[in-house]
């Protein structure tokens, strides 16, 4: 056992740094808010990385993988966090494309891989629905054989920066007589189609980033399938794992006690001395420092049980779990570092107007509103833990 | 002992009930915040039920009440979110009249704040003071009969509905002195003050104060000058213990609301309310408001004692409910699952309220080394 990277693997990290540094997106630098962002900010790290070749590490060689292995990954994933890039969004990337890869036909693949590679193509998830949220089996959006195409009727929810998306993958009712899970199946749509109407839901940050989308008779050919009809279940389990094993997000969390860390050498603590001085707050930070090793330490090894061909298990849960916990504790204490310049709200402002107070400070507050997300989708934190209980502790 | 409200105090409480649910219910709440002065109006009806005078000393327009009376009206504002200047304008701008105040100075002020006339922001706070109340930068610097003053302060509250500000400011002394500081209450249009108003987190309002070479008379000065850190000490307690209350009254409504949403959102073929680690979640929220209640109470019933058991208790419950108040409005939040971060439920709002009064002077780390210290003190 070792924990040290090889020399190749320090070439490779500075070979990654150089590329970062040389081709990120300057005016992108610093950009932490997604409401801020525009669709050309958030594809045009991915779009780079497509013509590198390097958009997608994770997938297979023979469809636009890397070909590297998990430690590289790792150093991919650290490298991206330390230059606080806006990374390709999970829609594509890391979610519907392992479906189509794994489930699709050579059709389906040739068809929808190379859009999610450069990134020409933005996908949304139709997975949730006002009736259907932890219990996602119970999903009502319906699909009605017609011929060649399926009448699609239904609403979805929760759809995550679905206002820009090109094409979504939907999880809908094909079959209503069979057992819950049983009848599901998983469709592409072109979200231009007649009848896909998408509305923004406002959070209590003040931001817009997910969406309710109805469908009303929307015509999808029987060839935007994946998988067979009433499988979908299959690969949305397979697609869940994905998501969770991506979850933990212990790179960007990293990076975001380094930030903390600068915040709090510039903040003035109770006692008229640095925050980075005060007792208290440096045991919080070290609490931190300490849970994020747990966790990098256990991902790692996930990591390396997943290359070592045994694929993401019910373990993610526990990364997503932690992940999310250590991510929303961080902008806690981001909130309690900057004091009372948290209370003014960028959200009220025309963004030509803030900041007010430190520029750090503005984004803390619906930075921590916003987060608290993160312990609801993906499937609850409560919803893991009964993944973890029956899963694998086998209660 | 006894824990009855007065029938006067049920009276108001019902009142302010009875006009929130009337005029201030969530659609009419949305649009005022929107609004530039639709908190005029709600400004006057607080003045006509008497919510401004409650506190105040009967011979200046007041009803002669004390801080039982604010504790009701502020767990009644906190449960209809309202985010009127009320603990700025009665018990920091009212308080340091009330305490300090010479006769004239009380007769032109209290009344008028009585009547809905007068609104008050406390300058206190300043960019690099975080919430150290001694920590004074700006400056007095004494002109003949009067002052100066120069200086920034930041995030005040109220501010932008305010027609006056009082003001600390240093006549003596370095920045951390305790010694030195000086109160002034000062009107906003007064040549040299300039403002950058903007909203805070929880809708309310408040502005960037800047002091370039405002000149004030010796009547603006509130109390003995060189020795306002004592007043100020006191009326900022008076003020965290009415907030403390306004979080009870977010933490009661995160309560209950997350319970009846609990009872009606099915999954799995059953309210969630049935499942086992829903019920012990809210069963600690119903715990956390309970012991939240408990100690604002115990801390308003102290604030008449002695400087340091009043600090203590108030210290104490700033810590409590700040703890207490993260934990039911993140509960409460994930309670109601995808819908708890949306801007249209309630029991988002009631969250950021009461992360906006845990950061308003001082927050638990503040108060948990106060309290540390005092008890340190009187060992």
């Amino acid at each position: 056992m070792d924990l040290n990277f090889s020399a190749e693997e320090l070439a490779f990290r500075d070979e990654v740094r150089a590329f970062i540094e040389a081709n990120y997106p300057k005016h992108l630098k610093g950009k932490v808010l997604r409401e801020d962002l525009s669709k050309e900010d958030f594809l045009a790290w991915h779009k780079i990385l497509g013509k590198k070749g390097w958009s997608a590490p994770a997938w297979p060689v023979e469809y636009g993988g890397t070909g590297w292995t998990a430690t590289q990954r790792y150093i991919w994933l650290e490298e991206n966090a330390r230059g606080e890039t806006i990374p390709p969004l999970p829609f594509g990337v890391s979610m519907v494309g392992p479906v189509i890869y794994t489930f699709g036909t050579p059709e389906q693949k040739q068809r929808f891989l190379p859009g999610i590679l450069s990134g020409d193509v933005w996908w949304a998830q139709g997975y949730s629905e006002p009736g259907a949220g932890s219990d996602l089996a119970s999903l009502k959006t319906r699909a009605v054989r017609e011929g060649d195409h399926y009448i699609v009727n239904g609403q979805k929810t929760w759809t995550t920066l679905g206002q820009h998306a090109d094409w979504g993958f939907f999880l809908v009712r094909t079959d209503t007589n069979a057992k819950q899970q049983e009848g599901i199946s998983f469709l592409l749509i072109d979200m231009k189609s007649p009848g896909v109407t998408v509305r923004p839901i406002k959070l209590l940050d003040g931001g817009y980033e997910v969406n309710d989308v109805f469908l009303e008779n929307v015509k999808v050919p029987v060839d935007q399938r994946i998988y067979e009809e009433n499988k979908g279940w299959t690969c949305a389990k397979f697609l869940l794992a994905h998501e969770r094993a991506g979850i933990a997000g212990v790179a960007r969390s990293k990076r975001n006690v380094e930030r903390l860390k600068s915040i709090a050498k510039a903040e003035i603590g109770d006692d008229g001395k640095p925050l980075i001085e005060d007792e208290d707050f440096q045991r919080k930070l070290s609490q931190l420092e300490i849970d994020l090793s747990a966790l990098e330490m256990t991902e790692l090894r996930v990591l390396a049980r997943e290359s070592a061909g045994k694929g993401p298990g019910p373990e993610s849960s526990l990364l997503k779990i932690k992940g999310t916990e250590i991510q929303q504790r961080l902008t806690e204490l981001t909130l309690e570092a900057v004091g009372n310049y948290a209370q003014p709200y960028p959200r009220g402002l025309g963004s030509n107007e803030f900041p007010v107070g430190p520029d750090y400070a503005g984004a803390a507050a619906p930075i921590y509103f916003n987060w608290r997300k993160a312990s609801i989708y993906g499937g609850s934190n409560e919803i893991q833990r009964n993944i973890i209980a029956k899963m694998v502790l086998g209660l | 002992m006894n824990f009855d409200y007065t029938d006067e105090q049920n009276m108001l409480r019902d009142s302010i009930a009875k006009w929130a649910a009337g005029q201030y219910d969530f659609d009419k709440r949305r649009a005022a915040l929107a609004s530039e002065d639709a908190w005029k109006t709600n400004w006057a009806t607080f003045a006509e039920l008497g919510l401004l005078a409650a506190p105040l000393p009967e011979e200046f327009g007041g009803l002669g009440g004390g801080a039982i009376d604010i504790s009701v009206v502020t767990e009644e504002f906190g449960k209809a979110l309202v985010v009127e200047p009320y603990v700025p304008t009665v018990v920091l701008g009212g308080g340091a009249l009330n305490y300090a105040g010479s006769a004239a100075q009380k007769e032109e002020h209290l009344n008028a704040i009585a009547a809905g006339e007068r609104i008050i922001a406390f300058a206190q706070a300043e960019p690099k003071s975080r919430w150290t109340l001694h920590d004074v930068s700006t400056t007095a610097k004494k002109d003949g009969a009067g002052y100066v003053l120069n200086g920034h302060k930041a995030v005040i509250l109220g501010a932008p509905q305010a027609d006056h500000l009082l003001v600390s400011a240093r006549t003596a002394g370095g920045q951390r002195d305790a010694k030195g500081i000086s109160l002034f209450l000062v009107p906003k249009n007064a040549h040299g003050i300039s403002t950058r108003d903007y909203p805070t987190m929880d809708g309310s309002r408040a502005a960037e104060v800047y002091f370039e070479n405002v000149s004030v008379g010796a009547a603006n000065l509130i109390g003995d000058a060189d020795n306002a850190l004592a007043l100020i000490e006191r009326i900022v307690d008076e003020a965290n213990a009415a907030y403390n209350h306004e979080a009870v009254g977010c933490m009661r409504m995160m309560t209950s609301s997350t319970q009846e949403y609990a009872k009606q959102r099915k999954q799995f073929g059953k309210a969630i309310a049935e499942f086992q680690v829903i019920q012990h979640r809210l069963v600690d929220m119903f715990m956390a408001s309970e012991e939240s209640y408990s100690m604002a109470l115990r801390a308003t019933i102290k604030l008449s004692e002695s400087d340091a058991e009043r600090a203590k208790a108030v210290s104490a419950a700033k810590v409590s409910i700040g703890q207490h108040g993260r934990f039911v409005g993140q509960a409460a939040v994930q309670i109601h699952g995808g819908m708890g971060v949306t801007d249209e439920m309630r029991v988002g709002h009631y969250f950021k309220r009461v992360t906006m009064i845990d950061a308003t002077f001082g927050n638990v780390d503040t108060h948990l080394k106060r309290y540390t210290a005092l008890g340190a003190k009187a060992a």
